[in-house]
């Protein structure tokens, strides 16, 4: 992997809203084909700063180059070559999953088969299920298979796997390393540490709009380590969600 | 990614998934179907033809005579046989018979028969046009066989076209038809998909504003078309709604349809941006529809209301539209001869259309 190949660059970005300052001062670079974690509390700052990469906010001040684009001229070309998974989003009422691919097929301006995207993300036997019918994970599989149709070199998923079971949750994980092993950049916000540490090559920690630490997780670790930094409890070699798993089993749900 | 962008293909791809989603709505085919149709039945129904008189045959009447049967053949005149002499009084008080015919066999001579008639003053009206019926066909009968020796009356009627109750309903449906697709249907999902967060997940496609109103409003238009087709064919089939000039004039009424429907949804955009919750739709979606489907000539001639509430009646946008309607229907007008009507509509449209772009919120 090049590292030193940023795909996303984001410099002094500041959000100003009338009387609150969510993000002051934020800079990081994204590397091409990393799975770049925005990590912090809520409120933190990480869906403006995400949003506005997006070209979906205005920002206060800063400069954003993605992909040798400029947010501020090019917001249109930027739309075209990222996928976008909102924490909250809907879907157009009354379709069901086949209709909606081929809706946001039309709004990238691609054509794509609808169930091959489906088959993607194993939603090909919920084709004709409405969006409102699915289950949580469900749901954000196919959130993420609409990030998927116009190739995008980068997706941003903001919290997807936020009210998940154990199941869901491991299975979304293995389906986005899968789309960064197919060659496309990921940035992911998440609460989860356990995930972050499993997914991400490097990640960012955001708090009250600045970042306090950006690093891969295993440099993070060590230098707590090194800083004479112990665990109270004595860490076992597996944790409680490694019972459920190994109790309630790995394999795909139907509901899931 | 060197492809340039196609916002036509956008736009289509939303008009295609809007109308899917409008079919499968089932107030959005209430709204724009059902409701009309029903009106349109009851007064379709209703109605039917023209003045029908009562007239009771007397019991021991005698039936097989030249008078009964030459009144049998006469519209106006219904028959009402079967009745016992105290039903007959009762009815007749009532007034929901016009009269009682008692035709008896002149014994003594000439003439062969004897015809009694009792009006009655509950219902002089109708006793009136009774008389004239019977009087005018004593004469036949008596004069068959005589010529006439002063002079002879030639009577014939110009054959005008039968201007029927569908006639003025049919365009009023329609027009409030369109009228509460574009207002209510617009609002609702301008709306809806703001709140849903629908419109900012297409705000992180390269999709245009423009093409997301263009898409709906394609959608909406396309739908209530086929609204519109399907009350003209049943109200032409089943009810002989006049299309004088056959498909001309329901491609006439159609384009006459699309003006309407473009005002009545700038209305729907002005109610989705100041509606504060879904709930607040419908009152202030029916500020908007129910005075215009009261006064704007939907039922009743305007030229029934009082003089005072005549001037509002003439400010609306719909009374124009159905006014342009039945012009274009029952007069086999063009479009050019109801250009006032469009003009007036078109003033309308930008009226609403400055006050929706200041109002209408994307999120």
């Amino acid at each position: 992997m090049d590292k030193t190949n940023a795909i996303i660059s984001v410099k002094d970005l500041v959000k100003k809203y009338d009387d609150f300052t969510a993000v002051q001062g934020i800079s990081f670079d994204v590397y091409e084909n990393e799975i770049f974690g925005l990590l912090g509390p809520n409120g933190a700052g990480k869906t403006t700063t995400l949003e506005i990469i997006e070209t979906l906010r205005e920002k206060t001040s800063g400069e954003i180059i993605v992909d040798s684009y400029s947010v501020d001229k090019d917001a249109s070309k930027i739309k075209r070559i990222i996928g976008v998974q909102l924490q909250a989003a809907g879907y157009y009422p009354n379709l069901n999953l086949v209709e909606l691919m081929e809706l946001f097929a039309g709004l990238y301006g691609v054509d794509v088969k609808p169930m091959e995207m489906l088959e993607k993300v194993n939603l090909q036997d919920k084709a004709k299920a409405k969006y409102k019918a699915l289950s949580g994970g469900q749901k954000q599989r196919f959130s993420i298979a609409t990030t998927l149709i116009n190739s995008p070199k980068i997706i941003f998923l903001d919290e997807p796997t936020t009210g998940l079971d154990p199941q869901a949750r491991r299975n979304l994980w293995d389906l986005i390393i899968d789309i960064r092993n197919n060659g496309t950049t990921v940035v992911i916000t998440t609460h989860y540490m356990d995930e972050a540490e499993q997914l991400c090559d490097r990640v960012a920690f955001v708090e009250r709009g600045e970042i306090i630490a950006l690093d891969t997780p295993d440099n993070l670790i060590d230098n707590l380590i090194n800083s004479g930094f112990e665990r109270q409890k004595e860490v076992k070699k597996a944790n409680l969600e490694d019972v459920f798993i190994n109790l309630t089993g790995k394999e795909w749900r139907e509901d899931n | 990614m060197s492809k340039p962008y196609n916002n036509t293909k956008a736009t289509l791809a939303l008009a295609k998934a809007s109308f899917r989603s409008i079919m499968r709505s089932p107030s959005a085919v209430v709204f724009t179907l059902a409701f009309p149709l029903i009106f349109i039945l009851v007064f379709g129904f209703l109605g039917g033809g023209g003045v029908k008189v009562d007239l009771a045959i007397a019991p021991g009447s005698d039936l097989q005579n030249p008078i009964i049967n030459a009144i049998e053949q006469i519209n106006v005149i219904h028959i009402v046989k079967d009745k016992d002499a105290d039903e007959i009084k009762t009815e007749l008080e009532k007034g929901h018979i016009a009269a009682v015919i008692d035709v008896q066999k002149n014994t003594s001579g000439t003439p062969a028969y004897l015809a009694n008639v009792q009006y009655t003053s509950a219902s002089i009206d109708k006793g009136s046009i009774l008389k004239s019926v019977l009087a005018n066909l004593m004469f036949t009968l008596n004069s068959k066989d005589i010529k006439p020796t002063v002079a002879q009356l030639n009577e014939s009627t110009v054959q005008g076209r039968i201007y029927r109750t569908i006639d003025f309903i049919l365009p009023g449906q329609l027009g409030f038809s369109l009228l509460s697709t574009g207002v209510f249907g617009t609002a609702f999902v301008f709306f809806s998909l703001r709140q849903t967060l629908v419109i900012k997940r297409f705000f992180a496609t390269p999709v245009s504003r423009t093409s997301i109103v263009f898409g709906e409003g394609i959608a909406r238009i396309g739908f209530a078309l086929c609204g519109a087709v399907f009350i003209i064919l049943i109200g032409h089939f089943f009810f002989h709604f006049t299309l004088i000039h056959g498909v001309i004039t329901v491609l006439n009424m159609l384009l006459l349809a699309i003006i309407g429907l473009v005002v009545f949804m700038g209305f729907g955009f002005i109610v989705s941006g100041i509606a504060k919750s879904e709930s607040t739709i419908p009152p202030i979606s029916n500020i908007i529809t129910l005075p215009q489907f009261l006064l704007s000539g939907t039922f009743f001639s305007i030229d029934a209301f009082p003089s005072w509430l005549q001037p509002i009646s003439r400010a609306l946008p719909l009374t124009y539209l159905n006014d342009a309607m039945r012009k274009v229907a029952f007069e086999g007008a063009g479009l050019w001869d109801v250009k006032h009507q469009i003009l007036i509509m078109a003033i309308w449209g930008i009226g609403v259309y400055i006050v929706a772009v200041k109002v209408f919120k994307w999120e």
